[in-house]
């Protein structure tokens, strides 16, 4: 492949969704309007694209530590529908971080899509830290819209931390994700959305905890603005001695809607299952806090709104 | 240096305040005590601007601040310690801290502030202010939060509530330092004897009235009833 030049979309782009000041280093694919530009690997981590669909296969050699598999997707296009499928093969006690991320630049009238198809399978105690941003930007009327679908298969002692985040630009995502887990394993994931106009969110979580302690932390936190929807669909079980805590922290303000559904099912006597769900306005009273600090009603909610999304 | 005239204030029916008048000159500490009810807590939140009169100027260093906003009497040098501290969910008490000092502290700093209310600093700074915190260690957060910005008058609303023994008396000590460091004015609504004595006045406010100003030295049973004095709780 030649060289690849970024052009100012790119880059802003890449330091939005991957905090990447331009090309990254080590183990990294980069694609970009549907098209996979640039590849890299390393002795450890080795990334193959696929020959019947597109995307990439990639794999993380057993033992493999402290290495970063960078795989950000950039479109400038309008119009571009873009569905990709990785597959990630962690190897037995590999400890790695995976970070992904897709900003879509859309000046143009025509909706942008992308849909990352994402498998994970990780061996006995591979550890991983998936970080995920997702940001759009533009002038057009064209909609920027991302659908996410993640499956997760944790083998034995496993570890996986997924943080993903949507904070600005992206008029609709519904995005997907499907866990198993098995014995000892741990899946820890982290939401945060932010939504404005008429944006719409929804996330649909379903953990399967299959393993002897298996245990599954899935913390959602957003706000919907102005006339903005989003739905939380949660739906763990709990198959054998096991602990998952789901917890969903919502603010709205202007119109905005939130719906929270939750859905814990024990089917083990041994499984140890919660859920939380906490739905409304910024409280007056630590707009009042902040502003005896000296800051303004409008500074004190920009904090409050920072720290929700921290 | 804050001066009340005449203020008033009504709500749902009922007239809390009732023409108060009040003088706090520089580096003073004055306690203002009462039955519950009396109007302790809203005359406090009235200086601040959390709540506003319905008739009355508030002056400070000679200018009137009685239509500014909290931010504005904040960034003018009020401070308010809550009587029940608020939660956040995400700010950490090194974020709270950092939003008070208006500067980023470094750990070191930051610890140096929480230790002053008897925090084991390095365990708390990157924990969230939110309910997984005892009401104790959030009021000592809340109280370092408002000596964190040094301002020439701070207001208490009844510091003790919620902490034990042991912080209380790092309170006094705080009060202390507070007026030796800053020549700061506070104001302190209080039931605690060991606050109210080492107060330069009491201003005892019943039924929304100011019953009497009692300068630093009288028994507090020469002028509280008996009854009072007893529920005042003594540490």
């Amino acid at each position: 492949m030649d060289k690849v030049i970024l052009d100012k979309f790119d880059s802003a782009l890449l330091k939005a969704v991957a905090d990447l000041p331009g090309i990254p280093t080590g183990a990294f694919s980069l694609r970009k309007n549907g098209k996979s530009v640039q590849v890299n690997v390393t002795p450890n981590i080795n990334i193959i694209p696929k020959k019947d669909k597109p995307g990439i296969d990639i794999y993380v050699r057993a033992d493999t530590k402290g290495e970063t598999v960078h795989i950000p997707v950039v479109i400038t296009e309008s119009g571009i529908n873009d569905v990709v499928y990785n597959d990630f093969y962690i190897g037995r006690n590999a400890d790695v971080i995976i970070n992904a991320g897709c900003g879509i630049h859309n000046d143009g009238c025509n909706d942008t899509h992308h849909n990352g198809v994402h498998r994970f399978f990780l061996d006995e105690g591979a550890k991983i830290l998936y970080v995920e941003k997702h940001y759009g930007e533009g002038e057009g009327s064209g909609k920027r819209v991302l659908d996410p679908v993640t499956e997760v298969h944790m083998g034995k002692n496993s570890s996986c931390e997924m943080r993903t985040t949507q904070i600005k630009g992206v008029d609709s995502t519904v995005r997907t994700t499907s866990a198993e887990l098995g014995d000892g394993a741990s899946l820890v994931i982290t939401e945060k959305i932010m939504t404005h106009g008429e944006q719409l969110a929804e996330t649909n979580f379903n953990v399967d905890l299959n393993g002897f302690d298996s245990k599954v932390q899935v913390t959602s936190r957003s706000i919907a603005t102005e006339n903005s929807t989003q739905k939380f669909v949660s739906n763990v079980n709990g198959n054998n001695q096991c602990f998952g805590h789901v917890e969903c922290d919502a603010i709205i303000k202007d119109h905005g809607k939130v719906i929270s559904i939750p859905k814990i099912t024990a089917n083990c006597v041994d499984a140890n299952l919660i859920h939380e769900a906490a739905i409304g306005k910024i409280a007056g009273e630590q707009i009042v806090k902040l502003m005896t600090l000296g800051l303004s009603e409008s500074e004190a909610e920009a904090e409050i709104i920072d720290g929700f999304l921290k | 240096m804050l001066e009340l005239k005449n203020i008033n204030f009504r709500a749902d029916g009922k007239h809390i305040l009732k023409d108060i008048s009040l003088t706090l000159d520089a580096g003073k500490f004055i306690a203002i005590t009462g039955p519950n009810g009396s109007g302790k807590s809203t005359l406090a939140k009235i200086i601040m601007g959390i709540d506003k009169p319905d008739s009355g100027q508030i002056i400070l260093n000679g200018e009137d601040i009685t239509g500014y906003t909290i931010d504005q009497r904040a960034r003018m040098g009020i401070s308010f310690g809550f009587q029940q501290p608020v939660r956040f969910k995400g700010i950490t008490v090194h974020d709270l801290l950092n939003l008070s000092a208006k500067q980023k502290l470094s750990n070191k700093d930051a610890c140096d502030i929480l230790a002053t209310v008897g925090l084991c600093a390095n365990s708390y700074l990157d924990r969230e202010v939110n309910a997984s915190l005892s009401g104790g260690e959030l009021k000592r957060i809340e109280i370092a939060s408002v000596i964190t910005r040094g301002t020439k008058l701070t207001i208490f609303d009844e510091p003790e509530a919620g902490i034990d023994l042991w912080s209380f008396n790092n309170l006094i000590r705080v009060f202390n330092e507070m007026r030796a460091k800053l020549s700061g004015s506070i104001i302190v609504i209080s039931h605690q004897e060991r606050i109210l004595n080492i107060a330069d006045e009491i201003v005892l406010l019943t039924d929304g009235s100011i019953e009497k100003i009692v300068p630093h030295g009288q028994p507090l049973e020469s002028f509280i009833k008996m009854q009072d004095v007893r529920s005042c709780c003594k540490l």
